[in-house]
């Protein structure tokens, strides 16, 4: 079969007529270069927030503006575009975006990981590992590891600057004091390089991990706070812990009910008025490879 | 010279001929209706009948159009004739879990019981103009209604005593905030009445204060649902409760990362927002700002401005308000005239000493 989705080959011409008055991408070449200078900037200095001349987009913010600005200033004819949100191709935002991207830049998109070029996703990261030469767009609500520590730009930007992290060391150990673990299941700070904490947008920490020396590059944009951050290929992404209280992730006593997987993020669903739970992949994609022939067997 | 000190009687008339022209626009086109207002600016009329605390959107539509679109107007003429409305009682409580759904999604669970129903939503729309909008557009029936019997979803993580249970009002008794003068500390059911018709640009820059760093609280959007839901009230005289009608709300329930210590368990706590009409913003803008009110009950430090019962409820109507800040147009000229022969009077005995500081220094 071939690397793209059926459904795209059979999507819609590239340009409908009404997009006509659209640049590739949606945004103008200016925009895209400006946007592109931003990333250079933040892949030159992994972990630090730039600031950028985020645009207006057509999706409201909190939606992936961010995501999207960095997606349309990188993404070229020959790209493959995989969207997700929630670890699924087939969430409503997820659908509406690569939408978005079929629409106005007409590239193929796929569901496929590994086949994908560009994966732009919210609060999650593949579970097959990526590739060097594929790019991670992440879309971040609030840049600022900081912000729930210290609600100041002022204050944070100079925090970053002199290194002074003391506070969030403090408030990851009230967090043990007061209930034993560091309470903290996604968003989970890292930092980057040795040098900037950072956040890794709301994943679960379960996905922390897979940032580190990823060999693909990991964007981040966040369009309402106008700020890109980046992790280049290969950067070490330390969670922060305590040496008596290491980083550990996130497991499950269940399995997947579709595909069996025991190492995958597992979504909680409610399947009857009684409550009676089912859990299975968030990652769709992942769990219908699976269930190919050949692949594993869940209790459905 | 002369100068006008009497004419305002004729002056008023002229304006008020004037605002009627205004209104009416270019009599070329045709006029707009209170139905139309009511049919097609839905959201408008909701809004006005949300903040108005009025249920009735032909009059809400009407308010609209003699508002000339100005909503805080519409709401102001809506509340300014809903004080003249004599008050039978207390509806019993509706049960918004017994609804004609329109719409009704969860950001907590990917699937739950009846599942997820997008609705008429503008979510996920892309914001590109429709140059064809602006034509008749053919009318679009929905599909069947959906089961009018749908289990909340935070009963649902209630059963497993992972949240809070839903707040109960002290002793039964239920403040009426157009009837007594607020008093600090606000019950809650006196602050959610103060929310349901507070300004929705107020509470969404409050909610998205918390969401910021000002006042944190985490929340998840548990379940959103608008729907229809029959109002029903129990005359005394009766003993059994009857049905006045259905009303449209909008329903939100925000799950918030939870309370907790070294000796009570974690739990998750809530936040709750309804609002007459379709109107998903205010309800969860007043989801997240009832949330933040709670934190001094919830035995967090109160850091921030939404968190300042005080500081929210007397701020958050929007005919007070407007009333207010509008009020400086109003004629000041006593109060000018008593602070201009002071400001005079200290630049004179100002430069007086610095005359005689002057005068000294020659010396």
């Amino acid at each position: 079969m071939s690397p793209l989705d059926e459904a795209t080959a059979a999507a819609a011409p590239a340009q409908p007529a009404n997009t006509d008055g659209y640049n590739f991408a949606y945004l103008d070449e200016q925009t895209k270069r400006m946007i592109r200078r931003a990333l250079l900037k933040a892949v030159a200095i992994p972990g630090y927030q730039v600031p950028f001349g985020s645009r207006e987009m057509p999706l409201p913010y909190g939606w992936g503006t961010g995501g999207i600005q960095v997606t349309a200033s990188i993404i070229g004819p020959d790209d493959v575009l995989k969207v997700i949100d929630q670890g699924a191709d087939d969430t409503t935002n997820a659908v509406s975006i690569r939408r978005f991207f079929r629409r106005t830049a007409g590239v193929p998109t796929t569901e496929r990981t590994e086949d994908a070029t560009v994966i732009q996703t919210r609060h999650r990261v593949p579970e097959v590992p990526l590739q060097a030469g594929q790019i991670l767009v992440y879309q971040v609500p609030t840049p600022e590891p900081l912000r729930w520590l210290e609600p100041r730009e002022t204050e944070t930007r100079k925090m970053h600057a002199l290194q002074e992290y003391g506070a969030m060391h403090v408030s990851l150990y009230e967090d043990i004091a007061r209930h034993g673990v560091i309470a903290k299941s996604y968003n989970y700070p890292v930092c980057v390089n040795g040098r900037y904490i950072m956040a890794p947008s709301p994943i679960p920490k379960f996905d922390n991990p897979k940032m580190d020396r990823s060999p693909a590059l990991q964007l981040f944009g966040a369009g309402r706070e106008r700020r890109i951050y980046a992790v280049p290929p290969h950067t070490p992404v330390k969670s922060l812990d305590f040496e008596d209280h290491p980083f550990t992730v996130q497991s499950w006593e269940e399995s997947c009910a579709l595909c069996g997987a025991t190492d995958s993020f597992l979504d909680e669903m409610i399947v009857d008025d009684q409550g009676k739970r089912l859990f299975v992949c968030s990652d769709s994609n992942y769990c219908e490879r699976r269930r190919e022939p050949a692949g594993g067997e869940g209790a459905l | 010279m002369y100068v006008a000190l009497k004419g305002g009687e004729q002056a008023i008339d002229n304006a008020h001929g004037w605002l009627a022209e205004a209104r009416r626009g270019d009599p070329s086109v045709p006029e707009i209706s209170p139905a139309q207002i009511a049919g097609q600016l839905s959201h408008a009329t909701d809004r006005a009948m949300a903040e108005g605390s009025l249920y009735d959107p032909e009059l809400a539509a009407l308010a609209i159009k003699q508002a000339r679109g100005d909503l805080i107007e519409a709401i102001f003429l809506l509340r300014a004739y809903r004080t003249t409305l004599p008050r039978f009682g207390f509806s019993a409580p509706v049960d918004t879990s017994r609804m004609t759904l329109e719409r009704r999604i969860s950001a907590t669970f990917k699937d739950i019981p009846g599942g997820q129903i997008l609705g008429p939503t503008f979510d996920y729309t892309h914001r590109l103009l429709d140059f064809e909008g602006a034509a008749p557009q053919p009318a679009k029936q929905a599909e069947e209604g959906l089961s009018d019997t749908m289990p909340r979803v935070l009963e649902l993580l209630d059963a497993e005593g992972l949240i809070e249970p839903p707040g109960r009002s002290a002793g039964g008794e239920i403040g009426d905030v157009t009837r007594e003068s607020l008093e600090f500390p606000a019950r809650r059911d006196v602050r959610l009445q103060c929310l349901a018709r507070g300004d929705e640009g107020f509470l969404l820059a409050l909610g998205y204060s918390t969401q910021r760093g000002y006042g944190s609280n985490h929340p998840f959007a548990g379940e959103i649902r608008v729907g229809e839901v029959t109002v029903e009230f129990e005359p005394p005289e009766l003993g059994f409760a009857i049905e006045l009608g259905d009303i449209r709300v909008t329903e939100c329930e925000l799950v918030n990362q939870f309370a907790g210590s070294a000796t009570e368990p974690a739990q998750f706590t809530r936040g709750y927002g309804l609002v007459f009409g379709h109107g998903e913003r205010k309800a969860m803008s007043m989801a997240l700002v009832d949330r933040a009110m709670r934190t001094e009950e919830l035995g967090e430090a109160v850091t921030a401005p939404a968190q300042d019962q005080e500081f929210v409820l007397s701020h958050c109507d929007n005919v007070q308000a407007t009333g207010f800040v509008e009020h400086l147009k109003l004629p000041h000229y006593i109060d000018f005239q008593s602070e201009l022969q002071l400001v005079r009077g200290l630049r004179r005995a100002a430069q007086s000493a610095s005359t005689a500081v002057i005068k000294e220094a020659a010396e």
